[in-house]
């Protein structure tokens, strides 16, 4: 991947203007993935933040060809895109060659689009799919979505005295994406700028279905300082919480070794909707939250064994 | 139909669509099975297979998807078609509103279909009377001549206006029974609609394509797509002039039939028209003044030319199938009485006939025609909704 001067360089096909509250991590995703991205592209977006911010009519933040659709069908919408492509090419009604790219929420992957982009997958459409993974459904307001971690506090799944926030466990839309033994599959985080572009770039050079899931902090439901983004999206992959990888025709490759052991209650304590969770009497989840991440992080050994 | 019977084929309206479809040979193509409309994309699919066509077609895993990948498809200034029905179009009904709100001219064949619950596979309308309201042009079809023909006009049609298509037949009875007709010849076909058209393409312009639009734009957008759908009856009666010039068949927007001295009329869409030409005749030989008129566009609505030929009528009968729920009318019952009010004096009775694929038959038809009678002698109407054929 490009250093930083030759980055800044680069022409930028997300460009500032747009609407997205400060220190938005949907937003510094949008600008690296971007970056890494080719001349020749398509974007697809669903419905959700970033289309809302980056398209408000008659404005757009996009220096390159954008369609949206609606919420659920991102990647339906792009598997016509990059078919009519295919068609078009054939009859050599177009000649250049072009990349497709779907970039959703994790309401929009996770939950209301998953039977979209699980058919786009096992079509094998061209495509990179994007889903920026704040952890719920910022949009309107931050409720629980399938992405929400246990014990976060949401605005449909909130701290009270009957229950604790949300009560079962996230979904890992990375694994089942995988289960659909596409040629590339990764995971990323806000704050690791090499590491997310150098995936885009080789997604984007890989044919057939790809996906990346990007950890993307939202401030105003996270609860963190507009200046603390890249900071807790580093904490998050430093305590484990979201391991750096990826899958390459099956193969496991973890990214990012932890230097040292982070406890979990530093990624955390710098966010409002795990206040609760870090108050004494929640002992018990806290710990049974630390047990279940060393757990996913053996068996996340394990597979890179095994592969 | 044809009278030149030496170039008829005998084919089903599943059939006709996907032979219409090989002789198009549309860009993309994305559909999902349901039935009665499968058919369709099935016998398209070996044409794919065969190489007889170019066209990129998805199996898509849901008709959202199939929508939904049309409306990208369609984008990129590729000709664009489908299939579906019932169920399959309720679904859709989202990325339905997108397609007309883009102004992508994608063309879809319905097969009308019951919509649940009950769960029932048969013909009615009320799948596509559900979604009149999306912004797309709706055609319906009596014949498999109707249907082939009304598909390739469509086609032109949607690229002249910038808005979706949807070719109708009444399911099973269309889409599943052989009737005779004429199959014109692929090159004149594909010189009658020519290359497809399209104003913007995300392949070629770097476009934002479904922006948001908040107070300050939506309307005016709305407005615009609203004045399309007002035009798109003039380019329709264009494009239906074109095609007689061609193929010498011309339907405009919706058939007389026995209309004209006509003093008792039966309006109605799709295939039951044929009923009610047969019961006319029969009348007509005992010197009763009953004709019909057969809605063929329903969006755009034609009401000022419905007005025009309907404005000395005594009595009118509107066959609906497909019930509102309003308690008063069908829908096609609502959109006359709405065009000729003030307009006519006619007596309007309103029926509702062949849900879930109930048989309707000429017995049923003359009692039609029989209750209309009885409201001229008697000079006394009813303004509830009548129920044909139900227990």
């Amino acid at each position: 991947m490009a250093n930083l001067r030759d980055l800044s360089k680069r022409k930028a096909k997300f460009v500032s203007g747009h609407r997205a509250c400060a220190g938005c991590g949907a937003a510094i995703c949008a600008r690296q993935i971007m970056l890494a991205c080719p001349e020749n592209i398509v974007v697809g977006l669903a419905t959700g933040c970033l289309e809302v911010f980056s398209t408000l009519f008659p404005y757009t933040s996009w220096n390159c060809p954008v369609i949206h659709n609606a919420f659920e069908n991102v990647a339906a919408t792009m598997s016509g895109v990059e078919r009519a492509y295919k068609a078009l090419k054939k009859q050599g009604r177009i000649k250049k060659e072009m990349k497709f790219l779907a970039i959703a929420g994790d309401g929009g992957t996770y939950d209301i689009g998953l039977q979209s982009l699980s058919g786009m997958l096992e079509r094998g459409h061209d495509i990179l799919y994007i889903c920026y993974d704040n952890e719920a459904y910022s949009n309107t307001g931050f409720q629980r979505s399938s992405a929400t971690p246990t014990c976060a506090e949401t605005t449909t799944e909130p701290w009270g005295k009957a229950r604790r926030g949300k009560m079962v466990n996230r979904k890992d839309l990375t694994e089942i994406v995988a289960a659909h033994r596409i040629p590339y599959v990764a995971q990323t985080a806000v704050g690791f700028h090499t590491d997310l572009m150098t995936k885009v770039e080789k997604a984007l050079k890989i044919r057939g279905p790809k996906f990346i899931n990007i950890l993307s902090p939202c401030v105003l439901g996270w609860g963190v300082k507009p200046s603390d983004t890249i900071k807790v999206g580093r904490l998050a992959v430093e305590s484990k919480f979201w391991p750096l990888y990826e899958i390459e025709n099956g193969v496991y490759k973890i990214n990012h070794l932890p230097a040292k052991k982070v406890p979990l209650k530093e990624f955390f304590q710098l966010q409002q909707r795990f206040s609760h969770l870090l108050e004494p009497e929640n002992k018990d989840l806290l710990k049974r939250w630390e047990e279940g991440i060393e757990r996913n992080w053996q068996n996340l050994l394990k597979k890179v064994k095994c592969s | 139909m044809s009278k030149d019977l030496k170039n008829l084929i005998v084919k089903t309206g599943n059939e006709a669509i996907a032979l219409a479809m090989k002789q198009i040979n549309p860009d993309v193509v994305a559909a999902y099975p349901i039935t009665p409309a499968t058919e369709i994309m099935q016998i398209f699919s070996q044409y794919v297979a065969d190489g007889e066509v170019t066209t990129e077609f998805i199996p898509v895993e849901s008709e959202h998807s199939a929508m939904s990948a049309c409306v990208g498809a369609a984008a990129c200034g590729a000709r664009t078609m489908t299939a579906t029905s019932s169920q399959g179009l309720a679904l859709m009904y989202e990325v339905l509103n997108i397609a007309s709100g883009l102004r992508l001219p994608i063309v879809m064949a319905v097969a009308n279909r019951a919509l649940s619950a009950p769960i029932n596979i048969h013909g009615d309308q009320s799948d596509t009377m559900g979604v009149r309201d999306c912004g797309w042009i709706q055609l319906y079809s009596e014949t498999v001549q109707e249907v082939y023909d009304n598909f390739i006009t469509a086609v032109k049609i949607a690229e002249a206006c910038f808005l979706p298509v949807m070719v109708t037949m009444d399911g099973f009875i269309l889409t599943h029974c052989l009737e005779p007709f004429k199959m014109e010849e692929t090159k004149k076909i594909r010189q009658f609609l020519g290359q497809p058209k399209s104003l913007y393409s995300l392949l070629n312009q770097k476009i934002t394509v479904g922006a948001i639009d908040f107070q300050d734009y939506y309307f005016e957008h709305k407005r615009q797509e609203a004045e399309a759908m007002k035009e798109a009856k003039g380019i329709i009666q264009r494009v239906d002039k074109d095609f007689q010039k061609n193929f010498g068949r011309r339907y405009d927007l919706f058939e007389q039939y026995q209309l004209a001295d006509a003093e008792i009329v039966i309006i109605v869409a799709g295939s039951t028209a044929g009923i009610v030409k047969e019961v006319i005749d029969d009348l007509r030989r005992k010197d009763k003044k009953v004709g019909l008129l057969k809605i063929r566009v329903f969006r755009p609505w034609p009401y000022n030319e419905l007005r025009k030929v309907l404005k000395e009528k005594k009595v009118i009968a509107v066959l609906d199938k497909a019930d509102s729920y309003n308690s008063f009318s069908g829908p096609i019952g609502s959109e006359i009485r709405t065009a000729l009010y003030n307009n006519c004096r006619a007596k309007i009775v309103n029926y509702i006939y062949g849900l879930g694929g109930r048989d309707i038959t000429f017995d049923d038809i003359s009692f039609v025609f029989n209750d209309l009678f009885k409201i001229i002698q008697y000079n006394k109407q009813t303004f509830e909704i009548k129920y044909l054929g139900v227990r």
